[in-house]
């Protein structure tokens, strides 16, 4: 076993706690525990289908294409010496599978609009209306105040009804947005594990995260502050 | 008056997720540092970020529907007897 110090060190976040989980659930799955390998069928239902999504069109064979792809984590589990995490040894299953299923569909889209983020929804983070115009000596800051989210209470963004908006604003994203946002944020992967198992760059990666974290913001804003879902620009 | 190297607010709100994950090359990250002590918004706007991010994070995902995990619990079934069975004649 690798001493915590040979092991490659992470980024901050809760992948750490995630991998070493995964860890302990693939030692209980070998040694054929059926509430290890429960879990980690629930923890990593809903990215597989979202990531076999990207290759099937039809949500029954994307649903099917994750089940195969747990009849090959038991057929290679034996064989899987944890060199890559599990997590990109399952999703690598699963691309694999998804992109055979695909081919048969004549699948691309959206997969492809993964690598021209440009494509996805361009806008700016903050509507233009919000800063000052050309012309002005202080063009491009801050036309009003902004709201200090730091005075509400934290609860505030938690509350049910809070995140059904974020819920919401997510669904209305892009694909490729969304698919980033939820593996980044969501379900906390880390920007090398998005970029390795989506194979974008990582510019890109931070491009779709960007703008899907700014719509976010936008939804909250939007909620907490009861302004119309799309402020006018100004008239000149 | 703004600097001709200052950012703009409008520039900063483009950067922020580069700043969180830490993208930003030294010059630029001195850039947008500077910017966030001399201005009242952008930090504001920083905190509106951070807390979009937490409470995206507070959101949960379904797990697998019971139909499908209980047929993938008869095939992992099927898969223990088959790795406990008697060892392969001729071995």
């Amino acid at each position: 076993m690798p001493t915590d110090a040979e092991r490659p060190r992470l980024p901050a976040g809760r992948e750490p706690a995630a991998e070493d989980d995964d860890r302990r659930l693939v030692a209980a799955l070998r040694r054929g525990d059926d509430a290890a390998f429960v879990a980690l069928l629930d923890r990593y239902h809903a990215p597989l289908v979202r990531l076999a999504s990207l290759y099937v069109a039809d949500p029954a064979v994307a649903e099917e294409v994750v089940q195969e792809t747990w009849l090959g984590v038991l057929g290679g589990i034996d064989r899987f010496e944890g060199r890559s995490s599990f997590k990109t040894w399952l999703c690598r299953i699963l691309t694999n599978l998804a992109k055979r299923r695909g081919a048969r569909e004549a699948r691309t889209v959206p997969f492809s609009a993964l690598s021209r983020p440009g494509a996805d929804g361009a806008g700016p983070a903050v509507d233009p209306g919000r800063f000052l115009p050309p012309g002005d000596a202080w063009a491009g800051h801050w036309a009003g105040d902004l709201r200090d989210w730091g005075r509400l209470p934290e609860e505030a963004l938690l509350a049910q009804e809070a995140l059904a908006h974020v819920r919401r604003a997510i669904a209305a994203l892009p694909p490729t947005q969304r698919l980033v946002v939820t593996m980044r944020d969501v379900e906390g992967w880390t920007a090398g594990e998005v970029c390795g198992v989506l194979a974008i760059s990582a510019a890109n990666q931070r491009v779709l995260l960007h703008r899907a974290r700014s719509g976010v913001r936008r939804a909250l804003e939007r909620y907490l502050e009861g302004t119309p879902p799309r402020c006018p620009p100004p008239t000149t | 008056m703004p600097a001709p190297d200052d950012l703009t607010c409008r520039e900063l709100v483009e950067l922020v997720t580069d700043y969180l994950e830490g993208a930003l090359s030294g010059r630029d990250r001195a850039r947008f540092e500077a910017h966030l002590l001399d201005c009242d918004g952008c930090p504001l706007y920083l905190e509106q970020m951070r807390r979009t991010i937490r409470a995206v994070g507070a959101l949960t995902e379904q797990g697998m529907p019971q139909a499908a995990k209980d047929d993938l619990l008869r095939r992992f079934g099927d898969w223990k007897r088959v790795r406990a069975g008697p060892p392969v004649p001729g071995r």
